[in-house]
C-alpha cells in the first residue's frame, strides 16, 4: 500500500481526468463477489447488495432508519387493526398481523406476486433440509400463515413482540419456478435451487433491475426489469465488477472503469480519506456514520477483567477523540454506549468515559493494581497487570488502532500484548467458544431500533453445554439487563418502551460488559453527475431504492 | 516407454488418492467449523439450527465414514457441491482453471520466448557490457514484488495513459478474443517480468557450461557455423535443466497465480483455492488442490517424456518398475 501511496503521489499531478461513463450505464466497484444467489442461503452484504436492486423485501428500514413497506401496501399496525394480539391455544400471547402485496408486483416473467408465493416460500424456509440459516423465523418464530386473497395475507407469529410489523428476512419465492425444484427432493434444493442453476431466469427477479449475466468472480449486469411496477430506473445497464483488491479498485476507479465504490462494500475509511486528499475534487466522497459498533469484547472471566474498576479504568486511559482525529480524520465518532445516537431509540443521560489518564490510574489502585514495576502494574500478589488483545489479522485499520490502544494502556501501566489471528480462526472459533484471554477488537453490525438481547442476555453465553450458542461472548450476566431485554421485546407502550431503552443504555454504561469504541462510518465515493444515491447506514442496502439514481442533466 | 508411462500413471493414481485423504484430514483439523461461520452473522440461529445444518452437511458423521462418500462419489465423477458457491465443484472450477491456465500459458511462452535468446547471448559473452545489463535487468525482475509491478503497470498504462483496461476478463458482453486480448496484457506483463529474470539466469549458467564442453569444441573444430553450434548442439542440451525448472513452475502455478489474479481481478484458480480454504469450502479446495498435484505430476511426466527427445542418450528402455 505505501507503495502505490508513492505512486499514486508521483502519478497524481498528470492523471487525466476519467472520461464520464456513459450516462445510461454504471458501473459498480465492490470488494465482494456473492458467492451464490438465493436470496436466503449464506447471508452476505455484496450479494444483499446486488440482490436489492433486483428484488425487494416486504419491509426494510429506510435512509432515514424508519420501517417501511417495499413490497407490502402498508405497514401492520395495532391501531389499524391490521395486527392483534391473540391468545394461541397453548395459553401463550401472540400477534397476528396482516399484510397485502403490492397489486402491481409481478415477477420478472410477469406473473403475478401473490400469496400463493408466500406460502411456498414458509414451506421451504421451515424444511429442516432446506438449508435455510434463518430457520427460527419460519420454522419457530412464525407459527402459521393464512391466506385471505391472493393478495391479503395473515402471519400469526409465536410472541407478541412489539416489532411485529417487520419481516425483512422474509424473502419471497417465485412459487411458479422454485416449487417443482423443492419438491422433487427437498435436501438438495439448495443447490438446484433456480437461482443457482438459471439465474438469469427472468421471472426470478421483480426489483427495477433484473440480472441479465453473471460472470463468476468477475461481474455482474443488470439491466432493467420491464415488469418493474415502481418509478422506472434511469440506467440501461448497471455492472457490478469484483475486484478484491483495494487498491486495484482505486486504480480501476481512477482509470475510469469503475464509476462508484459503495460504502456497504468498497473500500476502507482510511484509503477514501487518502483518495479524498488527493482526487477528491473529481468525485462526490462522503462518510455515512451507521451502526457499525467497533468496540472491544473483554473476557469477564479473566479476574482482571472482572473487576468493573478495571474496565473503566481501560475505558478512560484511552483519547478515542484523538484516534478519532488521527486515524479517521474525526469522520468515524466516537461511541459512547451500544447504542448509536442515530438510532431513534438512543437515549442520552448514561455515564460516559472521557480521556482522563488521572482518573484511570485511581481506578486502578483502588482496583488493587496499584504497584508499578517497570512500567507494568502489580497487585498485592505480585501478579502483572498483563492483558492480551486480538483482532482480524491482515486488517490494516484494525491493527493500527490495536497498536494505538496498547501505547495508550501502556501509558497507565496496563501492558497489553497482541494476538492476532485470521478472521475464520478468530470468528469460527477463538470467540465462539470463549477462548480468548482478555480482549478481542470486533465490530457488530446492527439494525435500527435492534434489541441486542444474543450479546448481553445472560442466556446467550456461549458454553459447550448449548453448544456454543449465543453471541455474549464477554460472559456477562446481570439479572436486570437480563429484564430488560426481556421487557423490550413485548413492551411497546412508546413511554415505558423509550424508559426500557434508556435502562438499558444505562445499565450497559454502568457495567463495561464490553468498551466502546466508534461507530464506524461507511465511506461512500461517487462520480461528480450521479444524483439520488442516498446512504443507509445499517444492514439494508442503498440499493435498495436505485430507481431514484440517475445521471445529473 | 509404454512401462514408463503405465508406471508413472499408477503413481500418480496412488499420490492422488493419498493427497485426498491428506487434504480432507488437514482441512478437517483447520479451526473453524463451516456451519459455525455461515451462522456466525445470524443472531437469531440456535443449537438445534446448527445441529440441523451440520446433519445436513454431512458434518455430523465421522471423518473416515464422510472421506469413504466423497471417494466413492468422486470414483463416479460426482466431485460434490460447493457448499459456498451452491454450485457443482466443477462448474466453479473448470472455467477458473481455463482462466488461469490461459494467464499462465500465456506468460510461459513470453516468458521462454524472451529468456532464451536473452540468457544465450548472456552466456556468450559472459561478463561484458551486455551481460551486465542484462544481469541487472534480471536481478530488478526478480526483486520487485509482484503487487507493486502490477500496480505500476496499472497506474501506468490504465489510470495514467488509458491505453489498456485495468482489470477482468473482457469488456462487458464482448466474447471474442480479440475483445479480451488486451484485458490479457497487464496480467501477462506483469507475470512476465517477474520471471523473465529468474529464466534469464538459468538458461544463462546452463550455457555457459555447455559451451565449455569438449563437444563444442569438437563441433567448432569440425568448421560447424557458430550458430549451428550454439543453437543446434548446446542450447539443446542447456534446454534439459530448462525443462526441469518449467516442469517444476507447472506446480506452482496456481498459488503463484493468486497476487496477480487479486490485482487483476482475474477470476483464476489462485483465488478459488485460497477462498475455499479461507472459507472452508472442503470440496472445492479438494478438487482445486488435487488438480495442483495432478498438474505437478503431469509437469513432471511432460518433463521425462521431453528429456528423451532432447538428449537421445536418455531412454526408458527397461525403467519399468
Amino acid at each position: 500500500m505505501a507503495a502505490f501511496t508513492l505512486a499514486a503521489a508521483l502519478a497524481a499531478p498528470t492523471i487525466a481526468t476519467p472520461a464520464l461513463a456513459a450516462k445510461d450505464e454504471l458501473v459498480i466497484g465492490m470488494t465482494q463477489f456473492p458467492s451464490n444467489w438465493h436470496p436466503s442461503m449464506e447471508a452476505m452484504m455484496a450479494k444483499s447488495y446486488v440482490l436489492s436492486m433486483a428484488r425487494r423485501p416486504f419491509t426494510a428500514y429506510d435512509p432515514d432508519w424508519r420501517l417501511t413497506c417495499l413490497l407490502c401496501t402498508e405497514l401492520p399496525a395495532l391501531d389499524k387493526g391490521t395486527a392483534e394480539v391473540e391468545t394461541r391455544a397453548d395459553g401463550k400471547k401472540g400477534i397476528k398481523v396482516t399484510y397485502t402485496i403490492n397489486p402491481k408486483a409481478t415477477w420478472g416473467d410477469g406473473t403475478p406476486v401473490t400469496t400463493e408465493d408466500v406460502l411456498f416460500t414458509w414451506t421451504v424456509g421451515k424444511h429442516p433440509q432446506s438449508g435455510y440459516s434463518n430457520f427460527d423465523l419460519f420454522a419457530r418464530d412464525i407459527v402459521a400463515i393464512e391466506a385471505k386473497d391472493e393478495r391479503t395475507f395473515t402471519i400469526h407469529r409465536d410472541k407478541a413482540v412489539c416489532s411485529y410489523a417487520e419481516i425483512n428476512d422474509f424473502e419471497i419465492l417465485p412459487a411458479h419456478l422454485e416449487r417443482a425444484v423443492f419438491e422433487a427432493d427437498p435436501a438438495t434444493y439448495r443447490n438446484r435451487s433456480k437461482y443457482e442453476t438459471d439465474t438469469t431466469n427472468p421471472g426470478l427477479w421483480f426489483g427495477p433491475y433484473r440480472i441479465a449475466q453473471v460472470e463468476p468472480g468477475s461481474h455482474v449486469v443488470l439491466e432493467p426489469n420491464p415488469t418493474w411496477w415502481g418509478a422506472k430506473p434511469a440506467f440501461k445497464r448497471v455492472i457490478v465488477k469484483s475486484i478484491e483488491n483495494t487498491a486495484a479498485l482505486e486504480a480501476n476507479l481512477l482509470a475510469g472503469q469503475v464509476d462508484m465504490v459503495p460504502g456497504e462494500t468498497g473500500l476502507p475509511l482510511d484509503q477514501v480519506l487518502a483518495f479524498e486528499k488527493r482526487h477528491g475534487s473529481r468525485y462526490n466522497v462522503f462518510y455515512k456514520p451507521g451502526l457499525f459498533f467497533e468496540h472491544v469484547e473483554l473476557n469477564l472471566d479473566n479476574p482482571a477483567l472482572a473487576d468493573v474498576r478495571v474496565r473503566r479504568a481501560l475505558l478512560h486511559a484511552i483519547d478515542r477523540e484523538a484516534i478519532s482525529k488521527q486515524l479517521y480524520d474525526g469522520r468515524q465518532p466516537v461511541a459512547h454506549n451500544e447504542i448509536s445516537p442515530l438510532d431513534r431509540v438512543h437515549a442520552p443521560g448514561y455515564p460516559t468515559y472521557a480521556f482522563d489518564p488521572a482518573l484511570a490510574g485511581r481506578l486502578l489502585d483502588e482496583a488493587g493494581w496499584s504497584e508499578r514495576r517497570a512500567g507494568v502494574r502489580h497487585n498485592a500478589k505480585g501478579e502483572r497487570l498483563s492483558l492480551e488483545i486480538m483482532t482480524t489479522a491482515g486488517n490494516r485499520s484494525r491493527e493500527v488502532l490495536q497498536q494505538v490502544l496498547q501505547a495508550q494502556w501502556r501509558q497507565a501501566g496496563v501492558e497489553v500484548r497482541i494476538v492476532n489471528e485470521p478472521a475464520r480462526v478468530l470468528f469460527g472459533d477463538t470467540l465462539e467458544k470463549r477462548r480468548f484471554k482478555s480482549m478481542a477488537l470486533f465490530a457488530w453490525i446492527s439494525a435500527p431500533e435492534n434489541i441486542p438481547r444474543t450479546i448481553l442476555h445472560s442466556s446467550m453465553i456461549p458454553t459447550e453445554a448449548n453448544n456454543w450458542a449465543g453471541q455474549n461472548y464477554t460472559g456477562y450476566r446481570n439479572p436486570e439487563m437480563d429484564k430488560v431485554l426481556e421487557d423490550l421485546e413485548h413492551v411497546c407502550e412508546p413511554d415505558a418502551n423509550r424508559a426500557l431503552w434508556a435502562k438499558l443504555q444505562t445499565l450497559y454504561a454502568q457495567d463495561l460488559p464490553n468498551l466502546p469504541l466508534f461507530f464506524r462510518a461507511d465511506p461512500f465515493i461517487l462520480p461528480p453527475w450521479l444524483d439520488g444515491v442516498v446512504p443507509t447506514g445499517h444492514l439494508d442496502s442503498s440499493t435498495l431504492w436505485i430507481e431514484t439514481w440517475k445521471a445529473k442533466e | 516407454m509404454t512401462r514408463f508411462l503405465a508406471s508413472r500413471l499408477l503413481q500418480a493414481l496412488v499420490v492422488l488418492l493419498l493427497m485426498s485423504f491428506v487434504i480432507t484430514v488437514l482441512m478437517t483439523l483447520m479451526p473453524g467449523d463451516p456451519v459455525d461461520m455461515m451462522l456466525a452473522g445470524n443472531p437469531r440461529a440456535t443449537p438445534a439450527d446448527a445441529a440441523r445444518l451440520k446433519a445436513l452437511y454431512g458434518l455430523d458423521k465421522p471423518l473416515l465414514e464422510r472421506y469413504g462418500h466423497w471417494l466413492q462419489a468422486a470414483l463416479m465423477g460426482d466431485f460434490g457441491f460447493s457448499r459456498l458457491y451452491a454450485q457443482p465443484v466443477l462448474t466453479i472450477l473448470l472455467p477458473r482453471l481455463g482462466n488461469t491456465l490461459l494467464l499462465l500459458g500465456a506468460a510461459m511462452a513470453l516468458t521462454l520466448a524472451v529468456a532464451l535468446p536473452l540468457g544465450v547471448y548472456a552466456a556468450r559473452r559472459p561478463y561484458g557490457w551486455a551481460d551486465n545489463a542484462i544481469n541487472l535487468f534480471c536481478f530488478a525482475g526478480i526483486s520487485v514484488p509482484a503487487f507493486w509491478l502490477a500496480l505500476l503497470l496499472i497506474l501506468l498504462f490504465a489510470v495514467e495513459l488509458q491505453w489498456l483496461p485495468a482489470s477482468g476478463l473482457g469488456p462487458v458482453g464482448g466474447e471474442g478474443w480479440w475483445e479480451r486480448l488486451p484485458y490479457l496484457v497487464l496480467p501477462v506483463a506483469s507475470l512476465t517480468l517477474a520471471s523473465i529474470g529468474g529464466y534469464t539466469r538459468y538458461v544463462r549458467a546452463a550455457m555457459m557450461g555447455e559451451l565449455r564442453q569438449d563437444y563444442i569444441r569438437t563441433a567448432r573444430a569440425k568448421g560447424l557455423g557458430e550458430g549451428r553450434v550454439v543453437w543446434r548442439h548446446a542450447l539443446r542440451n542447456a534446454t534439459i535443466p530448462i525443462v526441469t525448472i518449467v516442469a517444476l513452475e507447472f506446480g506452482a502455478l496456481f498459488s503463484g497465480a493468486l497476487v496477480t489474479e487479486t490485482m487483476f481481478a482475474w477470476p483464476g484458480m489462485g483465488k478459488l483455492i485460497y477462498d475455499s480454504i479461507m472459507g472452508n469450502d472442503l470440496n472445492v479446495a479438494l478438487v482445486a488442490l488435487l488438480f495442483a498435484t495432478l498438474t505437478t505430476l503431469a509437469g513432471n511426466l511432460l518433463a521425462d517424456a521431453a528429456y528423451a527427445g532432447l538428449d537421445p542418450r536418455i531412454s526408458f528402455k527397461g525403467d519399468g518398475a
